[in-house]
């Protein structure tokens, strides 16, 4: 029967131990384990959520930098074209120059044939005049050389005139 | 695997061969002296002592003799136990106590119990109990006692190493002894206060939950070691479990609030008419609660000792070492199931503790 019954001594010494044990515990063991175990749980988490935030952010930041990658490659492909066009542009215009230098060139060198030609002829001329001034006076020496040809001549040059 | 099985049939030799000893020495004692009685044996290991019996025969073997500490009308007296276990071995009727000798003169010891003797130095029975005997108050320092002291201690010794890796250390990733125990203060504040008493609440009950745990569970777990510092049946002693379950009922009735109170006053939803039987219900449940929480721990440890050492008496009942192959080998498997009871009830008590405080703290949501 005294197996179920509380006996006062082991009741006193029991709530006297469990108590300081209670206490003591409290004081020197939960407080700094409870406080470091929980402390490191929060860093824990702080660190997920900052790691989780960083993730966010370079998910973000790859996004913009595909952004910028894409403007990049838009622009560069503007400005290629434009080059090419202004490339284009300046090999037309360069040729259409090009050509019309030639054309000068052509022209000028034209010019001064003609005017060379012109000047060729002129001085062909004064030479073929002189030539045939010689030759003329040649001819009219020995024409004029006796008096029937005087005549002749005379005669002759005056048919001549009147056909003219 | 092979080992293992290797380590457990050397370990089943030796236990063999260690309470066939006993065995021999019981039967010896016994053909001298009287039947070896099964059920005294258990209840004299089982209950409380003023000594710590550590080998040899009941009387005249190897024991601890505690200090005994007694409050009488004169004032306190102290001497060691010895002087009772030593005194004169009287013999009245049936019953038979011991009789104080030197400083412990004037005292006798019937069944643990000790009372003042008359002025005949006597002591008087009727129906096999002490009468007309006046009974100190004893304060003595029992195997029980010292078990607690031990006990205790272990646990504020672990618990201390564990927090000054902590302080040392800070907040880091835990190395040795704070290895082993902080999931288990986790799992008592997480699962255990965290999950039954409200979220904003449940910090200030912690260390008692914690407290309990460990203490239940160290002292559960010295309980089930055969010899000093060990084999007191501590948690399995109603006055012990009736003091934890105590202290639950306090912090519940402390930190009851008023939704709580209302549920046991004025039960919504309940007719008028009924209040006079639901009220006395409510009252009542108030006690069940602890009284079942001091009544679990008790009646499973002190039934874990008994079944242990029920099994190992069918040695000493057959008088035949041989059955040792049988009761060894059931009381090594009991032994390993009370391993797993010594951790489940020290969760029980603060489980069910942290679940009627939670009960008792929660907020009313209508």
């Amino acid at each position: 029967m005294d197996l179920v019954l509380p006996d006062f001594g082991l009741l006193f010494w029991t709530g006297l131990v469990f108590c300081s044990l209670l206490f003591l515990l409290a004081k020197f063991a939960w407080k700094p384990i409870l406080s470091a175990v929980n402390e490191r749980g929060n860093s824990i988490a702080e660190a997920l959520e900052l790691a989780e935030k960083t993730r966010e952010e370079m998910k973000t930041l790859k996004a913009e930098n595909d952004q910028i990658l894409k403007v990049a490659k838009a622009e560069r492909d503007e400005i290629l074209k434009d080059a090419k066009q202004t490339s284009n542009a300046m090999i037309e215009s360069a040729k259409e120059k090009s050509k019309e230098e030639a054309q000068k060139i052509v022209d000028a060198a034209r010019d001064s044939i003609r005017s060379e030609k012109a000047a060729a002829m002129a001085e062909l001329k004064t030479h073929v005049a002189a030539i045939s001034l010689e030759i003329a006076e040649k001819v009219v020496r020995t024409e004029l050389s006796s008096d029937e040809k005087q005549k002749a001549l005379a005669s002759n040059l005056a048919s001549d005139i009147n056909m003219n | 695997m092979k080992k293992a099985l290797t380590y457990f049939i050397i370990a089943l030799v030796f236990s063999v061969t260690s309470f066939a000893v006993m065995a021999n020495d019981h039967k010896e004692e016994s053909q001298e002296e009287k039947e070896f009685d099964v059920s005294e044996m258990i209840m004299h290991h089982v209950k409380d002592a003023h000594e710590w019996h550590l080998w040899g025969p009941e009387h005249g073997g190897t024991s601890i003799y505690l200090p005994v500490i007694l409050k009488t009308d004169e004032g306190i007296e102290t001497f060691s136990s010895s002087h009772l276990y030593h005194g004169e071995l009287v013999h009245i009727g049936e019953n038979h106590y011991y009789k104080g000798t030197g400083p412990a003169e004037g005292f006798a010891m019937f069944h643990e119990k000790i009372y003042e003797l008359d002025e005949h130095g006597m002591l008087h029975f009727e129906d096999g109990h002490v009468h007309g005997n006046v009974k100190p108050m004893d304060f003595s320092i029992t195997k029980n006692v010292t078990s607690l002291f031990i006990g205790s201690f272990l646990v504020f010794i672990l618990m201390f190493s564990c927090a000054r890796f902590y302080k040392k250390n800070g907040a880091v990733a835990p190395r040795g002894i704070a290895k082993f125990l902080e999931p288990l203060i986790l799992f008592v504040q997480d699962d255990i206060a965290k999950a039954n008493i409200n979220e904003k609440k449940y910090k200030k009950f912690v260390p008692f939950l914690l407290t309990v745990f460990f203490f239940i569970w160290i002292n559960n777990l010295l309980g089930l070691i055969p010899i000093f510092p060990g084999s007191a049946n501590l948690t399995g002693n109603i006055s012990v479990t009736f003091f934890l379950a105590c202290l639950t009922l306090i912090i519940i009735l402390v930190n009851g609030n008023k939704n709580y109170w209302g549920h046991i006053f004025a039960p919504p939803g309940v007719p008028k008419a009924l209040l006079p039987i639901m009220i006395p219900i409510e009252i009542v449940g108030i006690f069940t609660k602890p009284f079942a929480l001091m009544i679990r721990l008790f009646a499973n440890i002190t039934a874990g000792h008994i079944i242990i050492l029920a099994l190992i008496s069918i040695i000493f009942i057959n008088k035949n070492v041989a059955w040792g192959a049988l009761s060894v080998p059931m009381a090594l498997f009991i032994s390993v199931l009370e391993l797993l009871v010594a951790a489940l009830q020290a969760y029980l008590f603060a489980m069910l503790s942290a679940l009627f405080i939670g009960a008792a703290v929660e907020e009313a949501h209508h």
